[in-house]
């Protein structure tokens, strides 16, 4: 149809924050390796892993150096080539200090992965396939870090219907999905026939934002005859790339409040991890390094780099050349990443984006907060159909108790729209972040 | 990178702020004023800066007094000061329009907490003030376009405080405008059955409050508003549209007795109130259905009021009852939250 483009399939409301995706353009670059690398245990939601090296050990670039902890637990590898000098308490993201290993590089080291186990992809099971997956330690790399076996084996009783492939990036500045898409689409495909024999699911729906539509006709031109996997053109609007937003966009349905999307036969995952599946599990290696998008005003190399886990941070931006008047460093996206409190910290797994703001941009973001005018455009633009005004008041006098139960509180899974329009400044994903918390203790007390 | 701030996500921000929507609605209402000036003169002029003057000296008092700081930047009373000051007669006496100033922000405003907690439209608020404690006054108009409008004040203008006005009745004859009779359309339509055309309303050559009189610069400035997001179009549609309904249905109905839709719609304040005062972001529903419902509150109360009340006008307690209704519509119109089969209303019984 000719009108095609203005019926892009999407979900209601929602903003459209500048893009700011530059560095969509430039093909992904490999960070150099740095001098010392440190692995927290934990860098997914679920039990650490437990070591299997030990201090003054030699390991290779991809040998595994920590084993799974039970079912919900990913093993680690080693990123590189060198000695393990400490296993201990090192500073991480969260600010909490956690059980780590730290390498130390060998100068001088190709650092080519000489560790693998090829394996026959074509002979495996789905049963196989969920152990393959978790022996790559691969967890959700949109964000989420959530194992990705785990996510693949939906409880028996509730038959997977759908794969959907979320390669929406909606979040501004990151474009790692977008150039991960574009150059390795066969990878893509490759890892997504692996996702839909594990889950069982007969249809797989790449969903991307009609802003790449590079990534669109790569995908396109290496798609199976058979119809199975299809590519679709979403509205490019945030929070497209939430997985309640786009189900809603392929799928027409939603996901009913408190359920999981498995609950109506959908299994969701990340183009970024699904692509580095289709490399890993063939070669039968481990994953050891992410692609990340560095950029922000200021940075002088921005783009999208090739970072072994385990960088510290610090040499990550000193690579990116990143203004050395930072005063904010976010990791993840603009409107949902989280601001870091030190830069001694390395990069995780989960790690899709590090923005950097200078003053004169963070000055720029500060207003004045004013009352709640009741303009009401958080509920012009809330993608969960909440009212975020209400629900503010009700926060700042803290009926908690009356938000959960009357104004879907739990339904909030803190997209920022409200507060990114809010003409009065208010804090409101805060409050209901804080609100969410109380509502939680009160419940288990 | 020796300093590191920490601040939560969203760490970017839509340009549209509070300031710079408040800002907005003042260029939009400047036109107005100045076609209130180009048609009653001086009158109308120093009529505009007293009561504006007179709301932001409230607000500063308010907002010292509170410890809230310099709230004037805000804009928000002067939006209060020329609306209330636009929907009183040009010949308004000054002290009776410090009096009305005064009302709006400190009752309507500062008394519940200043902006954003406030129930009630301010200038409404000032403006049903004054209507109650000077009736007569409010209801005395001078003609448009008089053409020593310019040289010479109204005489009621400077109206010693606390006096009763001054009579105009020479100040009128000396204008020589034909059959000025000193009472507004929506007057003559209840008491003597007259009818203007439209063309009186669009062009502004009708007896009215200082900035009733042009339904087309209303239209162009709350077009501007609406088109820039400064404003919830849906509204003014959901008002003027109920009350032309309404006024359709009871013409239809009865065409001899009521006038015809176009005429409810273009006299007295219905498109100032639409546009301008219904909009209040304050005062009015957050929910999509609430606003609708809201809307069209206004318009049907309006009609009521004008057809079957003893005021001849009715926008002004039309609104202000659906401000008083508005929290009302919003607990019974919650928004569809994604996931959930049907609208809760979170006022019903759980």
């Amino acid at each position: 149809m000719i009108l095609d483009f203005l019926f892009k399939p999407s979900f209601e409301r929602g903003v459209h924050p500048p893009q700011f995706k530059e560095t969509g353009r430039t093909p992904i670059r490999r960070m150099p390796f740095a001098s010392r690398y440190t692995l927290p245990l934990s860098q997914s939601v679920g039990r650490a892993a437990k070591p299997i090296v030990t201090v003054g050990q030699e390991v290779l670039r991809g040998q595994p150096i920590a084993e799974t902890a039970g079912y919900v637990s990913v093993p680690l590898h080693s990123p590189v080539t060198g000695i393990v000098e400490d296993i201990g308490l090192h500073p991480t993201l969260s600010g909490e200090w956690q059980e780590s290993i730290v390498i130390r590089a060998f100068e001088g080291a190709s650092q080519e992965v000489l560790y693998g186990d090829p394996v026959d992809v074509d002979a495996l099971t789905p049963e196989q396939i969920i152990n393959a997956v978790q022996a790559t330690g691969m967890v959700g790399l949109g964000g989420a870090a959530f194992p990705t076996h785990a996510k693949l084996a939906a409880p028996k009783e509730w038959p997977i219907e759908h794969l959907l492939v979320n390669g929406c990036e909606c979040e501004p500045f990151l474009t790692a999905d977008h150039r991960m898409m574009v150059e390795w689409p066969q990878h893509l495909i490759t890892g997504t026939k692996f996702a839909m024999k594990a889950c069982g699911a007969k249809r797989a729906l790449i969903g991307v934002e009609d802003n790449k539509p590079d990534a669109i006709a790569a995908i396109e031109k290496v798609l199976p005859d058979d119809g199975s996997i299809t590519v679709h053109a979403v509205k490019t609007k945030y929070p497209q790339g939430a997985a309640e937003m786009l189900v809603k966009a392929l799928l027409g349905r939603e996901v009913p409040a408190g359920a999981r999307s498995y609950q109506i036969g959908v299994v969701m995952q990340n183009v970024g991890t699904l692509a580095e599946l289709g490399r890993l599990i063939p070669r039968g290696q481990g994953f050891i390094e992410r692609v990340v998008t560095i950029a922000g005003p200021g940075v002088s190399k921005p783009g999208n780099y090739l970072v072994p886990i385990g960088t510290p941070l610090r040499f990550v931006l000193e690579q990116a050349g990143a203004p050395r008047d930072a005063v904010e460093v976010i990791l993840g996206g603009p409107m949902m990443g989280a601001a870091i409190a030190s830069l001694d910290v390395p990069v995780t797994k989960a790690i899709s984006g590090i923005l950097v703001f200078d003053r004169s941009a963070m000055q720029k973001e500060r207003g004045k907060t004013h009352p709640c005018i009741k303009c009401g455009e958080c509920v012009n633009v809330c993608p969960k159909g909440l009212n975020p005004s209400t629900l503010g008041m009700l926060a700042a006098k803290r009926e908690y108790d009356l938000m959960a139960e009357r104004y879907h509180l739990d339904g909030c899974f803190e997209c920022g729209c409200c507060s990114y329009v809010c003409p009065s400044n208010i804090p409101l994903v805060q409050q209901f972040r804080v609100a969410k918390e109380i509502v939680r203790e009160r419940q288990a007390a | 990178m020796s300093k590191i701030e920490l601040r939560a996500a969203p760490h970017v921000h839509a340009p549209r702020s509070v300031e710079n929507i408040m800002f907005n609605v003042v260029l939009a209402l400047m036109p107005i004023c100045i076609f209130s000036v180009w048609q009653y003169g001086l009158s109308s002029a120093v009529l505009i800066v007293t009561v504006t003057a007179t709301c932001l000296a409230t607000e500063r008092f308010f907002s010292k007094a509170s410890g809230k700081g310099n709230t004037l930047a805000d804009w928000s009373a002067t939006i209060t000061g020329l609306l209330l000051a636009l929907t009183l007669p040009p010949s308004f006496p000054l002290w009776m329009g410090a009096v009305a100033g005064f009302a709006a922000i400190a009752l309507g405003k500062a008394l519940f907490g200043g902006l954003g907690f406030n129930p009630f439209n301010p200038a409404l608020v000032g403006r049903a003030f004054v209507q109650a404690a000077f009736p007569s006054t409010i209801a005395s108009f001078v003609p448009a376009f008089a053409q020593q409008r310019f040289t010479s004040f109204v005489p009621s203008t400077w109206t010693a405080p606390l006096m009763i006005p001054t009579d105009n009745t020479g100040w009128i004859k000396d204008a020589a405008v034909d059959a000025f009779t000193g009472a507004t359309p929506l007057g003559r339509w209840k008491f003597e059955n007259f009818t203007y055309t439209t063309h009186d309303f669009l062009s502004g050559a009708v007896t009215a409050s200082a900035g009733e009189t042009s339904a087309i610069l209303i239209l162009l400035c709350g077009g501007y508003l609406a088109l820039r997001k400064f404003m919830d179009w849906r509204i003014p549609v959901a008002v003027v549209g109920s009350a032309a309904l309404l006024a359709w249905i009871l013409h239809l109905a009865v065409p001899g007795r009521y006038p015809e839709p176009l005429f409810v719609v273009l006299s007295g304040g219905l498109m100032l109130g639409a546009v301008f005062m219904a909009t209040d972001m304050a005062t009015s529903p957050v929910t999509p259905l609430g606003i609708w419902i809201y809307g069209a509150l206004i318009g049907v109360l309006t009609v009521v009021i004008r057809y079957f009340g003893g005021l001849t006008e009715g926008v002004m307690y039309a609104i202000l009852i659906a401000n008083a209704a508005s929290p009302l519509i919003e607990q019974f119109t919650q928004p569809r939250a994604y996931g959930t089969a049907k609208t809760d209303t979170a006022g019903g019984a759980k």
